[in-house]
């Protein structure tokens, strides 16, 4: 009894929390996927169950088979873009450079912007006029003598270059986790495979690289979850064309275009459950080796 | 041989510093054109001059894109500044709770918390709203939980708890134990040594969590464009919509996104360390 007096003042200050997490985290969760699996196509619609119906239905949609396709092409062009490039811009900062945090913040800043107004200039950039037409990054390539290209609008690349603002706008992020990840490996660890006859890559191979796996994983995750749901960035460069469709836009149509709830609530459930898949090992692991250590 | 190194290592140096002076320019080409386009008039919007300065200045697309795009500024800040400051009221609570105040299952409770970080909102997005008309039919204000900024801002203070509540306990756990514990043995219940050991030293983790907040409701688009309607559009709503139709010119797209990040801009400039620290918690790295 003495030491329920002693947790329950806690607990009831936490308790609002608890509730709405509960209610809008969970309850909402639960109860989208519930629609998901009504007939709820219309908004008046009484919206009985029919069970995994809509889940298999929409693989006949070739606008559902597009937007996964983008979808991957992006996610697969951002994480390695932004990880290739964040990790370049960490190693070439890692060992103290002069001007440093100058770097650091115009590397960085872009975090701090809407996708919504970036995705504004980059329409311009990589706008697909050529020739006469040609604006952004075409007129520049034309400067240049280089081959124009349609940017977003191309058939089969588009995703690609769409992801070309995703990098710019995150890979700074990545550089400042991985800055401290080198920053955290001991000087004397790498000291003492010098001394062990280890040349400089060898040290970077065998001492720095391995300890960098966690902040890779935490990049990883990150970039990969804000790949799966991007939504402001599509819509922002090129809104609602099906040649840049993705199923967070998809969704947003058959909320609001097509009127069509559980179609909506479908789709939704796909992005939970694609983002679910690492993230819930994810957080498992990182929670227990916090308790561990 | 020592001399053929450095000689190397200069090299290295400098190429080293050119590459990463090159990716500025890189980095620093979108803000360029946003600037160079707002100020252009009319007149050089042909495509031939697109990457030049402009020959005359103006300021006219900049009054234009105020006029239009004032009141999503004015409903932006109505949003993120009750909205900044509840969450982080709720996460120090909660912080402080799951880092001095454990009861059984907190670890848990704790990790289910953190799932809410990660979640795509779209999974709760089409509940969230029918359940924001509900309450607008139940309380008979209409206007005011779906299609007004007080249910924009209870959705964002809601899925904000994760993040605040991580950041300020990763900063609590930091405070000694006996701190609390001599609070206790003068006789302070859990609320009064809230108040008089945590909450004065919690100014750097106030801070990280206010600005992350404020940066993240600033910037939101995807509860925006679900949940407010054309009186309660916050910026990045209004920013879309002048730059998604077409007659708007360039130069006002231009300037109107530009006005639209003036404010997490200032506060990136101006405390970026602070914001830096908010970016890292959100890697869970404590």
């Amino acid at each position: 009894m003495r030491r329920v007096r002693a947790w329950l003042p806690g607990l009831l200050l936490v308790a609002p929390s608890i509730i709405a997490i509960g209610v809008f985290v969970y309850g909402m969760l639960g109860w989208n996927f519930q629609l998901a699996m009504t007939d709820k196509h219309s908004e008046v619609a009484e919206g009985t169950f029919v069970g995994p119906r809509n889940f298999i239905d929409i693989w006949d949609q070739p606008r559902w088979h597009l937007s996964v396709n983008h979808t991957i092409v992006f996610t697969i062009v951002f994480v390695l873009g932004a990880l290739l490039l964040g990790w370049l811009l960490a190693f070439l900062m890692e060992k103290g450079i002069r001007g440093e945090g100058t770097f650091r913040a115009v590397y960085l800043f872009p975090m701090a912007i809407s996708f919504v107004a970036t995705g504004i200039v980059w329409r311009w950039l990589m706008n697909s006029g050529t020739g006469e037409r040609a604006v952004g990054l075409n007129r520049l390539l034309g400067y240049l003598g280089l081959p124009e290209w349609h940017w977003f609008r191309d058939q089969d690349w588009g995703m690609a270059a769409m992801a070309l603002p995703a990098i710019w706008q995150m890979s700074g992020y990545i550089m400042a986790l991985f800055l401290a990840g080198f920053r955290g490996v001991p000087e004397e660890l790498r000291e003492a495979a010098r001394v062990d006859g280890c040349g400089e890559w060898r040290v970077y191979r065998y001492v720095v690289l391995p300890m960098l796996r966690p902040v890779l994983l935490s990049a990883l995750i990150i970039l990969g979850h804000i790949s799966l749901k991007v939504f402001d960035l599509i819509v922002a460069v090129s809104g609602k064309q099906i040649i840049t469709d993705v199923p967070a836009v998809f969704m947003w149509v058959a909320v609001f275009d097509s009127h069509d709830p559980a179609k909506g609530a479908t789709i939704a459930s796909y992005i939970v459950v694609s983002v679910a898949i690492f993230v819930i090992p994810y957080l498992i692991w990182s929670v227990r080796k916090e308790r561990r250590s | 041989m020592t001399a053929v190194a450095g000689r190397h290592g200069a090299a290295f140096r400098w190429t080293r510093f050119g590459v990463l002076v090159l990716f500025v320019v890189v980095f620093l080409v979108p803000i360029y054109v946003l600037l160079v386009t707002s100020f252009k008039p009319l007149t050089e919007a042909d495509p031939g001059q697109a990457w030049n300065l402009p020959r005359t200045w103006t300021v006219e697309a900049w009054r234009v894109a105020w006029e239009k795009l004032a009141p999503g500024l004015w409903n932006s800040v109505l949003l993120a500044v009750p909205g900044s400051l509840l969450s982080c009221a709720l996460g120090s609570m909660n912080g402080y709770v799951l880092s001095k105040w454990r009861f059984p299952g907190a670890d848990v409770l704790f990790t289910l918390f953190l799932f809410g970080m990660f979640i795509p909102y779209q999974g709760v997005m089409i509940p969230l709203v029918q359940l924001l008309v509900r309450l607008n039919e139940l309380t008979g204000l209409d206007g005011v939980f779906y299609g007004g900024i007080p249910g924009l801002v209870l959705a964002h203070v809601v899925y904000g708890i994760p993040i605040c509540t991580l950041i300020f306990r990763n900063y609590y756990v930091t405070i000694p134990d006996q701190l609390i514990e001599a609070a206790r043995v003068d006789g302070a219940g859990m609320l009064r040594a809230y108040r008089s050991v945590v909450l004065p030293v919690s100014g750097p983790a106030i801070a990280v969590v206010i600005i992350w907040q404020f940066t993240s409701l600033w910037n939101d688009f995807l509860f925006a464009v679900f949940l407010t309607g054309p009186t309660s559009w916050p910026a990045t709503v209004m920013l879309n919509n002048i730059a998604g139709a077409q007659a708007t010119p360039y130069s006002q797209q231009m300037a109107a996104a530009v006005l639209a990040s003036i404010p997490t801009m200032v506060i990136y400039v101006l405390l970026g360390r602070f914001f830096m620290r908010g970016l890292m918690a959100g890697a869970l790295k404590g």
